[in-house]
């Protein structure tokens, strides 16, 4: 059943919203009419058609509070309902961001607070939570590396990046973003940074090192201090990608493993839902030295006690968005912050550790483990052993055990690739019937491949022509 | 008609499986069935402007797929002459038909003895199995 | 509250399963010096105590739903109909994610299209993405894309654009070493500004203009696309969504790039975010627009659906080849603005639209009849204007603070010569009463003092 499209819900002159006028006194228009549109071809669709349609729409979604969703890499853990009620809160949701500075006081003792809790968790000394999402604060996170060299009079040599070949796609594109070039560093055979390719790469003209911790293929590199040291020792500068903080949480603050810099999504690790892909938001932290270059602005406190966003910083890479970031999301991370206190972190970090190599052990019956050691907060699966049906296949096929597949085809350095993060808000009955489901199509696999290669078959639509949606692509009603 | 895993031998290779034909002074190039088999259905042949003078072994293009992307390298050094429009309405004939309609560009040689370095058929084949 | 829900007795039998005794034994490639760090951030709070706590700091901000409020400045104080939060709070919504799997995410995508849709309804722009982060980041995306398009480093923006959107456009383009070019805005008994077109050259990539301006006003933007165009140059837009209901749309001026603020389309103000970018251009520069993009396609049944497509314009694709490092789109805030749209239609958009300049004129009149107070935006504005008075606008913002009033944008924090001006907005929420209590609170403030 494919639900219609507000444009052929649409009939002229049906009965909107209505806004009614304001009790001013009535004024003619001034503006000419060369200044004015025509016609304003909007659908017109009563509010009950509106609601039904979306809810309708909705109900076409797998999400977290629906199914199982183990997306590697993306950290789908249970979003706390009171978060968004507190995001609600007419005091959080009803102020407007150039409002007079003693009239939100509680809003930036907030963002104050939030910086400092994030501090804490990750070891750093200046934090900003301006960024829209993690791209946003690896893109602030560069522009630092950029300015840090440039203030030392080294920009002008220090032009190239290194990048693991593990890292997501947003790693380089960030550094082309900054003006660097990328140059690529292999992983190992134990899924490590290769250490002699590393050193090879190193000279002169490096600025640094993107690096995830721990890494996409959920492990933690063996050798990570010596990688930090390596690049310390060029110059450069360690940029510590923290979209997988989940596995970290009060088990080792990052900085301590020879970071300068670090970007934390506070939609994976702090609660804040994904929203069906944004909004985001992040947290860029920086150690003493690179803190002056934080962007604008900063929450301050006064000696008086009282709490002011800090614009008079001269050396900032400046403003990366309209004003200061995502408040609604930083005030959900806030509250799930506090509820976790001191205590919950490593709680919250073994169980997703305990989650994912407990699926590790179970699923490697059936299907290659990519790295045979102990992941972190998620596991790399290496495709069907046999390869009776590829990785794709199974992702579909998992959709009609209603669970949401996890991500597929990445890392890129590991042929057919399941990457699966679990998280530590799930239970051992919905882990167990997740590997019950995958052993099923293991073994569905064996017996009827062509019942994986032409899945899903109960969801509300197959699998779509994405070949013919780009070559000619319609882009709107 | 040539065969899916037939490797025309009128033609010359590169490494990263672009084939050149000569005509004269200029050469046709394409990708490789082997390429086309690897890239997916192109969806869209990101081309270089008439006119545009490239340098072997540096990309000067792209296929997109729906899932990857992949840059085309110059075969030799020279300036594009002229492009295979048709793949704009027809990016199918990449995958289709790799070394007749599925031709990318025409490029006139600034150094025609280029040519002669790159790979005959049967060293192709042998960079295909090695 | 961890919200872990394994019980000791399972956490036991999984760690059993790995032949392990402890969960520690997990981490023992941590650095052992790093290993299990103590963590000062104060105990573990339940539900009801952390209410409390966020609720006490909301008690220290000041709502201003129904306060006396005359702050705009690219945020916007309008009315939110209630069934957006009913649609936009389902947590199929808002616990999905970007949807990878189109099978099971028909709800994110189609809203997405539709969202696309409707933004190229009413900006009459061919191709419009599934949203940046915000009107900022779209205005420096739309500089960077202009950039690739034409091979060119100009960029020439007006000076009247938002300071914080130039501001960031500062922060994306500096790496480029691009030559940022900003029109100079002069204080007159009104305000005034260089000729953009003139500055456009030919090695200009884009001209960006803001309509209405930073300052509210509406202008004829014929000669600068003229002009732009002329020399091979894009020219970018800046609108504000609620203007459309009424004014000429960035399609029907001929701009190459639409961006905009999606934050007056039922996006509550937030205390600035977040918010969602619009960004819409010509379809035959589509292959440069970054972000996501959602398409219509159809299953081996014929049966219609959506997928994210064009995607080897992106970063998970091109890797330092990608059009921008953008991930996201802002998902449930587009599906905001969606909403807004659909249930107020046509003529609702309009009626916002009319009821703005409505409220903002009759604040101007009655401001502008004050002794010492000269309104400075060029007639005719939209729903903002400046005013300058004989006090120091923040001056002039403190003392009406004392009157309860949350006064206007002080000019002078962006504009060093426009201390004494402020920028002031009304939309369809602003009553009369509020309006007339802000002009007496200012009368009484300037009495003298020019």
């Amino acid at each position: 059943m494919t639900e219609p499209l507000l444009r052929e819900l649409s009939r002229p002159g049906r009965p909107t919203l209505a806004i009614g006028r304001p009790d001013v006194p009535a004024t003619a228009l001034d503006i000419p009419e060369a200044l004015l549109r025509d016609n304003l071809p909007l659908p017109e669709v009563g509010e009950l058609e509106v609601v039904r349609h979306f809810t309708r729409l909705s109900q076409l979604n797998f999400s977290i509070d629906t199914t199982f969703y183990p997306l590697g890499s993306c950290t789908m853990k249970y979003n706390p309902k009171v978060n968004d009620a507190m995001a609600a809160l007419p005091g959080m949701r009803n102020i407007h961001p150039l409002q007079p500075e003693a009239s939100v006081q509680g809003a930036l003792q907030l963002i104050h607070e939030l910086q400092d809790l994030l501090a804490k968790i990750t070891g750093f000394d200046g934090v900003s939570l301006t960024p829209a999402a993690g791209a946003h604060g690896e893109l602030a996170g560069m522009l630092m590396i950029r300015a840090a060299h440039e203030a030392n009079g080294d920009g002008e040599r220090r032009r190239r990046v290194i990048i693991p070949d593990s890292a997501h796609g947003t790693n380089p594109a960030t550094a082309a973003m900054a003006g660097y070039q990328v140059s690529s560093v292999r992983s190992d055979a134990r899924g490590n940074v290769d250490l002699a390719a590393l050193r090879k790469l190193l000279d002169d003209d490096v600025a640094g090192l993107m690096i995830t911790v721990p890494s996409t293929l959920g492990l933690f590199d063996e050798a990570m201090l010596e990688v930090s040291q390596l690049i310390h020792e060029a110059g450069g500068l360690v940029y510590g990608d923290g979209a997988n903080l989940n596995a970290l949480l009060g088990i080792v603050r990052p900085r301590e493993l020879g970071l300068d810099l670090m970007h934390s999504n506070l939609h994976k690790t702090f609660t804040t839902p994904h929203g069906g892909g944004g909004p985001g938001a992040s947290a860029i932290c920086a150690t003493e030295a690179l803190v002056p270059f934080l962007p604008l602005p900063v929450a301050a406190r006064r000696f008086d006690g009282s709490f002011y966003l800090d614009e008079d910083r001269p050396q900032s890479i400046g403003r990366l968005g309209s004003f200061q970031g995502h408040f609604g999301m930083l005030v959900r991370a806030y509250t799930y912050i506090r509820m976790v206190g001191a205590d919950g972190l490593h709680e919250v970090s073994e169980a997703a550790v305990l989650n994912a190599n407990y699926l590790r052990q179970r699923l490697s019956e059936a299907f290659n483990v990519a790295y045979d050691r102990a992941c972190m907060h998620e596991v790399v699966l290496s495709g069907l052993r046999g390869n009776q049906v590829r990785t794709i296949d199974v992702a579909k096929r998992l959709l009609d055990y209603g669970v949401h597949p996890p991500t597929i085809y990445f890392p890129l350095v590991v042929p057919e690739a399941l990457m699966i993060e679990p998280t530590e808000t799930e239970t051992k009955a919905t882990l167990d019937a997740f590997v019950d489901a995958m052993l099923a199509i293991a073994e569905e696999a064996e017996r009827d491949p062509e019942l994986a290669r032409s899945a899903p078959h109960t969801t509300p639509i197959g699998r779509l022509d994405e070949t013919a949606a780009a070559r000619n692509p319609v882009l709107h009603w | 008609m040539i065969e899916p895993d037939e490797i025309p031998s009128d033609r010359r290779y590169t490494p990263e499986h672009e084939w050149a034909r000569r005509e004269g002074d200029v050469v046709a190039v394409g990708i490789t069935e082997y390429a086309q088999h690897e890239l997916g259905d192109v969806v869209y042949p990101d081309l270089p402007e008439v006119g545009t003078h490239v340098v072997a072994m540096e990309e000067f293009g792209a296929l997109e797929s729906v899932k990857a992307a992949s840059d085309i390298f110059a075969p030799v050094t020279g300036e594009v002459i002229e492009r295979n429009e048709g793949l704009i309405e027809h990016p199918e004939w990449i995958n289709d038909s790799p070394y007749d309609l599925g031709w990318i560009v025409r490029i006139r040689m600034d150094n025609p003895s280029e040519f002669d370095a790159l790979l005959d058929a049967a060293a192709y084949r042998a960079h295909l199995d090695g | 509250m961890t919200f872990v829900p394994l019980t000791e007795s399972e956490r036991t039998e999984m760690l059993g399963a790995l032949g392990l005794s402890h969960v520690e034994d997990l981490f023992a490639l941590i650095p052992a010096a790093s290993r299990f760090p103590e963590i000062p951030i104060g105990p573990a709070l339940t539900e009801m105590e952390a209410v409390g706590l966020v609720e006490s700091l909301a008690d220290r901000n000041r709502s201003v739903a129904r306060a006396p409020f005359f702050l705009g400045a690219g945020a916007y104080r309008h009315f939110i109909p209630a069934a957006i939060g009913t649609v936009t709070s389902r947590s199929e919504f808002s616990t999905s994610y970007t949807p990878y799997q189109p099978e099971v995410s028909q709800g994110t995508l189609q809203s997405l299209f539709e969202f696309q849709s409707a933004i190229c309804d009413i900006t009459g722009m061919d191709v419009t993405n599934a949203s940046v982060y915000d009107g900022a980041t779209a205005v420096a995306e739309a500089a960077l894309m202009a950039m690739r398009l034409t091979g060119r480093g100009r960029v020439v923006v007006a000076g009247s654009v938002h300071p914080h959107y130039r501001e960031v456009l500062r922060t994306y383009t500096a790496p480029r070493g691009v030559d940022l070019y900003t029109t100079t805005v002069s204080a007159g008994s009104v305000l005034s500004e260089e000729d953009i077109a003139a500055a456009v050259d030919g090695n200009t990539a884009c001209c960006i203009v803001s309509q209405p301006t930073f300052f509210g006003e509406i202008r004829d933007l014929r000669p600068i696309v003229e002009a732009a165009h002329a020399a091979g140059a894009l020219v970018v837009e800046a609108y504000n969504p609620t203007s459309l209901g009424l004014l000429r749309p960035p399609g029907a001026w001929d701009v190459d790039i639409a961006v905009g603020e999606g934050q007056p389309l039922g996006i509550p103000l937030s205390f600035g975010g977040p918010y969602v970018g619009l960004m819409s251009c010509r379809e035959s520069l589509v292959r440069q627009l970054p972000g996501r993009i959602a398409g219509a396609a159809s299953d081996s049944q014929g049966r219609r659906g959506y997928v994210l497509t064009l995607q080897a314009r992106e970063q998970h694709i091109r890797r330092e080849k990608a059009t921008s490092n953008i991930c996201t789109s802002q998902g449930l805030i587009a599906l905001t603005a969606l909403l807004y749209l659909a249930l107020l239609g046509p003529a609702g958009l309009r009626a916002v639209a009319e009821s703005c300049c409505e409220t903002a004129r009759y604040a101007a009149d009655q401001l502008g009849g004050i002794r010492g107070v000269e309104v400075v935006t060029p007639r005719p504005f939209f729903h903002e204007f400046a005013v300058r008075t004989p006090l120091p606008a923040a001056a002039v913002n403190r003392r009406l603070a004392e009157h309860d009033i949350i006064g206007g944008y002080d000019l002078g924090c962006a504009y060093s010569e426009l201390r004494d001006c402020l920028l002031l907005c009304c939309t369809e929420m602003t009553t009369r009463g509020q309006i007339d209590l802000l002009a007496g609170a200012i009368a009484e403030i300037v009495k003298g003092a020019g």
